[in-house]
């Protein structure tokens, strides 16, 4: 059952998690969202939308966020917001103590060379090589060629693909691609780096490598990041907070761990059970009557710290029942076990009772589906 | 053939890439700013001025529907006030760049439209300014469309060429239909078509490689 959690690489615990606090309480937030609403007018015939609502969240400076979402429930523009390629309809954002939805032309330019952006399709100029690529926002920042230079070999060292210097975009790999984007965002290095989707187009080996760059990013030079994505399995890896969007509010908010261990809104709910496969394999399903059988199947939420270590060893102990396992997924969300284990219990309708006492007892949720023959 | 009349060739050979070539340059000089202009102008746009490319709109299709030996002859007051004379190579120039903008621009816009949105996204995510955008993200991005553009109007000018004959522009179509079919000279209609030929062939190979060279696009390992 410790398994699991050894996959987590060594590079993702992150320092101290960071909370994100009320708004207006956090006076050191990186990225504060004040009473943020954003409507897009109705246009050609397509009705208005209201993408936004009643945004009121802070990111604290240091951390990583992952906002989580589906798709249209309005992640894209909460992140255009931060750098202020999309403005509010409503309410303002504050990063690092300037109201970036107040800024305009060239001030808003300079404003945006702190705030660095990754894409889901990387969005490379084919005509550059890796190194002129990311020395893209240099020369746009009227960096002079010997700065560029001395920089741009920093990030490719830094991402590490220096031998790519002189290969165009076409001749790279999708996650080589992705690195290059990312020194390209952290050129001007900035204090925030917002990620669009940024693994979406990779395969899950890449993703991790490329989530484990960014989380040393993040301790190295301290640069806050958030992150859009629809998988849970990016906001597993990599956030300490998290932001839960439903229909352009926030549904949940806080740490990663007790969101997860702890998930209210069925969204959440939801974005849970892809991890912790709360559907049952297809063999036992089949398996599972309502008549009783010789084994009563019991399934146990396991949630949050030290909870599912010694749970079989004690049941069996303290009941004396030979509790079988039929079924586990035990996962890791925010340094925190969280998954489900189906157990068969024998002895009869009896045994069971006791079981479902004992088990809520500790404060496990558990529920019967039934028996096996 | 005789001296002279290989001699004639020779001259009607350098009044046409003289009258294309000045023809192409002034023509690319107004075409692809208009081009740049029209790719980026519309609502929601880097130049967003909608009304103005409606306009600008409306004018080159006006000038690309005006059939190109009208347009010689309707420009002639004009002509005269550019280049001091309604006669010749030089004046042929003036309607010539008149009829090729227009249609480079056309080009120009089809080419910068087709360079991914997402670009135009991510230099304004560090900051770019409109202009930075068109030079170091459109134009570049855009450059093996370009080159293409700019080969099919100079393919397209120096047909445009033999036309110029009307107001006495010489040049290769002149020769050809004042020799070739006035004087009922195949040997020289011929001759001028195969230099037609050629000269459209080394123009359309030309383009082609400097837009496979720059384009990095299709480059593999």
């Amino acid at each position: 059952m410790k398994a699991a959690s050894m996959n987590a690489h060594p590079s993702l615990v992150i320092g101290e998690p960071i909370e994100i606090r009320d708004a207006a309480a956090e006076p050191d937030a990186m990225v504060r969202f004040e009473g943020i609403s954003k409507t897009y007018p109705a246009y050609r015939g397509k009705p208005g939308v209201n993408a936004l609502e009643g945004i009121d969240f802070a990111i604290a400076r240091g951390s990583i966020t992952g906002v989580i979402g589906r798709s249209g429930a309005g992640k894209s523009s909460l992140v255009r917001l931060i750098n202020g390629l999309e403005k509010p309809t409503t309410g303002r954002v504050v990063v690092d103590g300037r109201d970036i939805s107040a800024l305009t032309g060239r001030d808003l330019r300079l404003a945006q060379r702190s705030i660095g952006m990754i894409f889901q399709h990387f969005n490379l100029l084919s005509s550059r090589t890796a190194a002129d690529n990311i020395a893209l926002p240099l020369e746009i920042a009227g960096w002079s060629k010997a700065d560029i230079r001395a920089r741009v070999t920093e990030l490719l060292e830094l991402v590490g693909i220096a031998d790519k210097h002189d290969r165009y975009p076409s001749e790279l790999s999708g996650g080589q691609k992705q690195r290059v984007g990312i020194a390209r965002a952290l050129a001007t290095r900035p204090d925030v780096l917002l990620s669009d989707e940024a693994t979406s187009a990779l395969d899950p080996q890449t993703t991790r490598a490329i989530l484990d760059l960014l989380a040393n990013i993040n301790r190295e030079l301290g640069v806050t990041i958030v992150l859009i994505t629809h998988e849970m399995s990016v906001v597993r890896q990599l956030a300490k907070e998290v932001v839960v969007l439903d229909a352009g509010h926030v549904v949940e908010s806080g740490h990663v761990a007790d969101i997860f261990t702890h998930p209210k809104h069925p969204i959440t709910q939801s974005f849970l059970a892809e991890v912790t496969g709360d559907s049952l394999p297809v063999s036992l399903v089949s398996r599972i009557v309502q008549e009783p059988g010789s084994h009563a199947v019991i399934r146990v939420q396991v949630r949050g710290a030290g909870a599912g270590d010694t749970l079989i060893a004690r049941l069996a102990r303290e009941l004396g029942l030979d509790v079988s396992l039929l079924s586990a997924r035990i996962d890791e969300i925010g340094g925190q076990p969280v998954g489900s284990l189906v157990l068969g219990i024998p002895g009869g309708d009896s045994a069971a009772t006791r079981t479902l006492a004992w088990l809520s007892q500790y404060q496990f949720p558990a529920e019967r589906l039934g028996y096996v023959a | 053939m005789s001296p002279e009349l290989i001699n004639l060739i020779i001259q009607a050979t350098f009044e046409s890439l003289y009258m294309v070539g000045i023809a192409a340059l002034l023509g690319t000089g107004f075409g692809l700013p208009l081009g740049v202009f029209l790719a980026t102008s519309r609502k929601g746009e880097l130049f967003a001025a909608p009304t103005v490319n409606r306009v600008l709109g409306i004018v080159v299709n006006a000038t690309r529907s005006t059939p190109f030996i009208i347009l010689v002859v309707a420009i002639i007051p004009f002509t005269r006030l550019v280049a001091g004379t309604s006669i010749g190579s030089t004046a042929a120039i003036v309607p010539l760049t008149i009829a090729a903008a227009p249609f480079i621009a056309r080009l120009v816009e089809a080419a910068i439209r087709e360079v991914d949105g997402g670009l135009i996204e991510t230099a304004s995510s560090f900051g770019a300014s409109p202009i930075q955008i068109v030079f170091k993200v459109l134009v570049p991005e855009a450059l093996p469309g370009l080159l293409l553009a700019l080969t099919l109007a100079v393919v397209s000018l120096l047909g445009y060429s033999a036309m110029v004959g009307a107001v006495g522009g010489g040049g290769l179509g002149d020769l050809g239909i004042r020799y070739g079919y006035q004087r009922f000279m195949p040997e020289m209609m011929l001759a001028v078509v195969v230099v037609l030929i050629a000269l459209v062939q080394l123009v359309q190979s030309a383009g082609d490689y400097l837009a496979r060279r720059v384009n990095r696009r299709l480059r593999h390992r």
